[in-house]
Formats: C-alpha cells, sequence, structure tokens
C-alpha cells in the first residue's frame, strides 16, 4: 500500500480531524534532505515494497525507510543517497527485507492540493492524498517545483535507518493516567516482552503479553485527547500504543506515553516485532528531541562520490562508490547516478 | 507523570502525556460547568499567545496543551500553564458566555431514522413524543472526536435513552442523528456506527475545502428542528 505523507495535518484537531503523516517521521525528514526538501514536503509512503514508478521528467530522488531490493532501471542503488533520474527512468522497490515502510522523495515535492494544510492521506476519513485513498496502479502524481541546485550523491551524515530489528526497546514517559494502575501493572509495562499483533496498522499498534492490571479493575476514563505515542490500555489489559492515524480522542485510560524520538521505530515494526520498555523522565525525552533535531539538519548532508577524476569519451566523470551499500555512483556534470560495474578480469 | 493519591485527587491538575503535551484536568467527571471551565480556559491560553503552545485538544473536562519542547521546556511551560489557569478560574463567571446555536433540520424516522420505531417502543412512548423530547431542547457540544466534525452532545433526556445496536451498521449514511445511552450526535460523514438511527439531516456538516471546515464547534449548541423533506 503506497500513500502520500508528510508531517501531518495540525491544528483542526480539535474538531475531529486527525492528524496522520509519516509513521517513521525519520526516514520522512532524511528522504526530504537529501532531496533539497521543505521539511514538510509530501512523499510516498510504501508500506512492505512492491512499487514501480516511472519519472516523465528528469528529478532528483532518494529512498528511506525499510530496506529491500532498490534499482533505477535495473541497477541496484542504495538507500539513504539521492540519485539523479533521467525522463523516463523506472524506480523499482522489491518488498521489504527489513522494517515495514519505505519513503520515496522527489525534489520538489509531491504537488496535491493541501487540505486543511497539510497533503497527508488519513483513510479512515478519506482526507489528504489522493482523493483520500490509496495509490493504484496507473495514478499519475504531479512534482512541484525543485529548488535550483538540488545536488545529489548525498547521504546524511551518521544516518542509521530506522529498521527495527525483531526486538526493540521504547522509552516511554509514564502518564497522563498511570494512577490509574496498580504498581503491578506498571511492573508488567516495564518488566515485560510484549509482542507486536498482526492486528496493527497505521492508527496504533496492539500488543500481545501480560495483562495490565487496573486500580480498580476498570479502564475506561471520561474521554480526553491523546497524542502520537499515547499507549492506552482498554478493559482486556493490553496495551494499544497509538500512531498517526489514531483518532483525537479516546476512553481508556493511558498509562505512558512514547518518547517522540522512539516513534519512527514503531512505524518500522511489524507483526511479531517484541517491544520492552523503560521509563525516562520529560526531561531526558526532551533532551533526545533537542539531539535529533541537530542530526536532521543539511549541514549533515555529504556526498558519498569519491574524487576520481576520468575521462571517457571527452567527457570529465567522477566515479565513486557508495560508502554505506555496495552500489556504484556516477556524477557527471554535478549529476549522481547509478551505474552498473562489471567484475574485469584481465586476460590470460 | 500524575501523582499518585487517586483518593483525593484534587483539581485543577495538570499532568504529562509525553514530552510535548500536558494535559490541564479541571474535574474527572462530565458537568457543564466544568465543561464551561474548558473553554473559558482555551481562551485565556489563545489570548496569552504563548509562542511554544501548536494546538489545544479540549475535551469534556480537560485540555490537552500540545507544545514544542525546542521552545519551552517542561518546567517552563507547567509553571506558565498553572499561572494561567489560576487566571483563568479566577476570571470564569465575569463574563457570561452566550453559547451559539447551531440548528440542524432533521427528518425523522422513515429510510432516513430506521430505528426510530424500535426506539419509541423501547421508551414505551409514541414516535411523535419521542420526536418532540429529542427536538424540545439545545444539547451542549461538549467535544468534537472520533471523526472529522462528530460532535459529543450532552443533556438527551432519560426517557429517550437506548443502548447501542447489538451489531453496528458497516456504514451510516453522513447527516445520520443517532442515540447511544444517554448521548445524542450526528454523524458528518458515512462511517460505520453503532448508534440508533432515528433520523437525518441534510445539512453539511463538515467541509474541508472551508477554512471553518466544522458546522458545529466544541462549546457551541445544537438545537434539532422536525421538518418534513430533506429537499427544501
Amino acid at each position: 500500500m503506497t500513500l502520500v505523507q508528510d508531517r501531518g495535518r495540525f491544528g483542526f484537531q480539535q474538531l475531529g480531524v486527525s492528524v496522520s503523516g509519516a509513521v517513521d517521521i525519520d526516514a520522512l525528514d532524511t528522504a526530504n534532505l537529501l532531496v533539497g526538501n521543505d521539511s514538510n514536503a509530501a512523499c510516498l509512503e510504501v508500506m512492505l515494497g512492491g512499487l514501480e514508478i516511472e519519472f516523465s521528467n528528469a528529478v532528483v530522488i532518494a529512498v528511506t525507510g525499510a530496506e529491500s531490493d532498490l534499482t533505477i532501471d535495473d541497477v541496484p542503488i542504495s538507500l539513504g543517497v539521492s540519485y539523479f533520474v533521467h525522463a523516463g527512468a523506472r524506480l523499482e522497490l522489491g518488498l521489504v527485507n527489513n522494517g515495514l515502510r519505505a519513503y520515496i522523495a522527489v525534489g520538489g515535492g509531491i504537488e496535491i492540493a493541501p487540505v486543511l494544510g497539510s497533503r497527508s492521506t488519513h483513510l479512515a476519513s478519506g482526507i489528504g492524498g489522493v482523493d483520500g485513498r490509496a495509490l493504484i496502479t496507473g495514478d499519475v502524481i504531479y512534482l512541484g517545483q525543485s529548488s535550483d541546485a538540488v545536488a545529489s550523491g548525498l547521504l546524511l551524515e551518521d544516518d542509521s535507518p530506522t529498521s527495527s530489528g525483531s526486538e526493540i526497546n521504547v522509552r516511554i514517559v509514564l502518564g497522563p493516567q498511570d494512577d490509574e494502575f496498580s504498581d503491578s501493572g506498571i511492573a508488567s509495562l516495564l518488566n515485560s516482552t510484549y509482542t507486536v499483533s498482526d492486528q496493527s496498522n497505521r492508527q496504533g499498534l496492539r500488543l500481545d503479553g501480560p495483562v495490565i492490571e487496573s486500580k480498580s479493575g476498570r479502564y475506561d476514563i471520561v474521554s480526553d485527547a491523546v497524542v502520537n505515542g499515547s499507549i492506552q490500555v482498554p478493559g482486556d489489559g493490553k496495551p494499544i500504543i497509538l500512531l498517526a492515524d489514531r483518532q483525537t480522542t479516546g476512553g481508556y485510560a493511558k498509562i505512558a506515553t512514547v518518547a517522540t524520538v522512539d516513534l519512527p521505530r514503531l512505524g518500522q515494526a511489524g507483526p511479531g516485532t517484541k517491544i520492552t520498555f523503560s521509563a525516562i523522565t520529560i526531561e531526558e525525552s526532551q533532551e533526545l528531541l533537542a539531539v535529533r533535531s541537530e542530526r536532521f539538519n543539511p549541514k549533515n548532508l555529504v556526498s558519498i562520490v569519491e574524487k576520481i577524476s576520468l575521462k571517457v569519451d571527452g567527457d570529465d566523470i567522477v566515479v565513486g562508490v557508495a560508502d554505506n551499500g555496495s552500489s556504484a555512483l556516477a556524477a557527471v556534470e554535478g549529476n549522481t547516478y547509478p551505474v552498473s560495474v562489471e567484475e574485469y578480469t584481465p586476460a590470460g | 507523570m500524575a501523582s499518585s493519591e487517586t483518593s483525593s485527587t484534587t483539581y485543577p491538575r495538570l499532568v504529562t502525556a509525553g514530552d510535548s503535551a500536558i494535559v490541564i484536568e479541571l474535574g474527572s467527571e462530565i458537568d457543564p460547568n466544568v465543561n464551561n471551565q474548558i473553554y473559558s480556559l482555551v481562551k485565556t491560553l489563545e489570548m496569552a499567545d504563548i509562542e511554544a503552545i501548536r494546538e489545544l485538544v479540549p475535551t469534556y473536562r480537560s485540555l490537552l496543551v500540545n507544545y514544542d519542547p525546542l521552545v519551552s521546556g517542561f518546567a517552563e511551560m507547567n509553571e506558565r500553564l498553572m499561572d494561567l489557569v489560576d487566571f483563568s478560574k479566577d476570571r470564569a463567571g465575569t463574563e457570561p458566555e452566550q453559547a451559539r446555536i447551531v440548528e440542524l433540520p432533521v427528518v425523522y424516522g422513515g429510510d432516513d431514522g430506521p430505528d426510530l420505531d424500535s426506539l419509541a417502543e423501547h421508551a414505551s412512548l409514541s414516535v411523535q413524543e419521542v420526536i418532540d423530547i429529542h427536538s424540545g431542547i439545545d444539547y451542549r457540544v461538549y467535544m468534537i472526536g472520533f471523526a472529522p466534525g462528530f460532535p459529543y452532545l450532552g443533556g438527551l433526556d432519560k426517557r429517550i435513552a437506548m443502548p447501542r445496536l447489538k451489531t453496528p451498521r458497516v456504514s451510516v449514511p453522513a447527516g445520520s442523528v443517532g442515540i447511544a445511552e444517554s448521548q445524542t450526535g450526528v454523524y458528518p460523514n458515512a462511517s460505520p456506527g453503532g448508534w440508533q438511527l432515528i433520523g437525518r439531516t441534510p445539512a453539511k456538516l463538515f467541509d474541508v475545502s472551508s477554512k471553518s471546515p466544522s458546522m458545529i464547534t466544541p462549546g457551541s449548541k445544537v438545537r434539532f428542528v422536525p421538518v418534513k423533506s430533506r429537499d427544501r
């Protein structure tokens, strides 16, 4: 499933409008940085891979997030690197082999009329993106005006894809309704391993594992507002972590809230992923956010093309190898393309 | 993190919802006075125009304040909000608010309200009595949630309260007016739903192309006006 997503639709939660937006914000931010976009430009969020796109114009692209085989015109490319593609080029994403969701950014972003200030798709209410729905084969998507000097062959320094792995530790801040739960209920949350169930989606992750005990045996509260990462506990005592497509309000007690910096990993956590929780203070959680904001900065973009100059048919070219993968690159007049390199075996 | 003494929780209290939101609770129950105070607090915070505040989400008895912790950290934000809660409390009652009334024409019964007959039977009332009772008072919009523009209305007459359907409908038409326990509400858009449907309004409750997309806003009141036909 492929959806148009940006950082989300803010300002209308009091009217019941869900925020939605990319569930792996780190991957979205990285992709937009790599192609020189504004941080709120819309990208494609591709769940589980298996997508082919043809570009009718020359453009700079980058793929981030979940790992899969990636090719441009059958030439392998790396995750987390920006490439220049010619008009007519085809990008293919194979089925994901680590994580859930890949993000495709294109220079200039996706040009779709924003709805209530955002291009994000919210399927449940049919708002945003392409007519409020997932993309279907044959859809044509228009791109915005790219900034003038978009470089390709870039990666973000210290970029570690959000890949979840099969076991993740998630930092949380207790509250707002942790006082509805018994000491043993809170101990269950902090000392047990939970498993992401297959009843999970962009609205939230349902977790299987030990029951979390409430003080009174009740789990209902007078409905109030929820946030990205609220951990609510319904009557069966099994926690649900609310994500991007959550409804704006909920009637279950919320034992804790996921640290914002750890939300992207939950967006890549497929069914079966094991989750443990560690409580941190609100100050620690805010400090982690400050560190994060330093990371997602254009000054941390680096060129990965090694300076090996060659002359081919009279053209100056520079070749290099992506140091975060095995794909080869070639730069001509500043534009970086993927190239296929065949092993050269000297004769005799 | 909330304090652990639940037995004697005093209000107002501020609790945290992670690193980017603080919840101001003014009570624990559904109460029109507490709800008034919530919307008075919303006005106070809007007037204070605090740079770090990103979004306010008022509900029955609490107000969620989304803020940017990179602009103001938790301690600073918490203190600022406590001051404003005090200020708002002192102010409450000095300016009596006249709630805006939203009139919704409703076609009761028939295909527009397939559950009206069974509700009348359940209530041991005539269909006309149910319509008169339902349309006889103005309902407070405690909050909007569940779906874009979906109002949680309070004040339903207990005589026409009825539990939800045992099996929710796969699709409820846009504009359907329903009853669930002691609540009444309107579905702004077609969606699955389990409320007892007694009528339908032709009013377009939620329009994403408008700057004020929701016809019904939190803190206003809704009045249902019986009409004969949807084509007016």
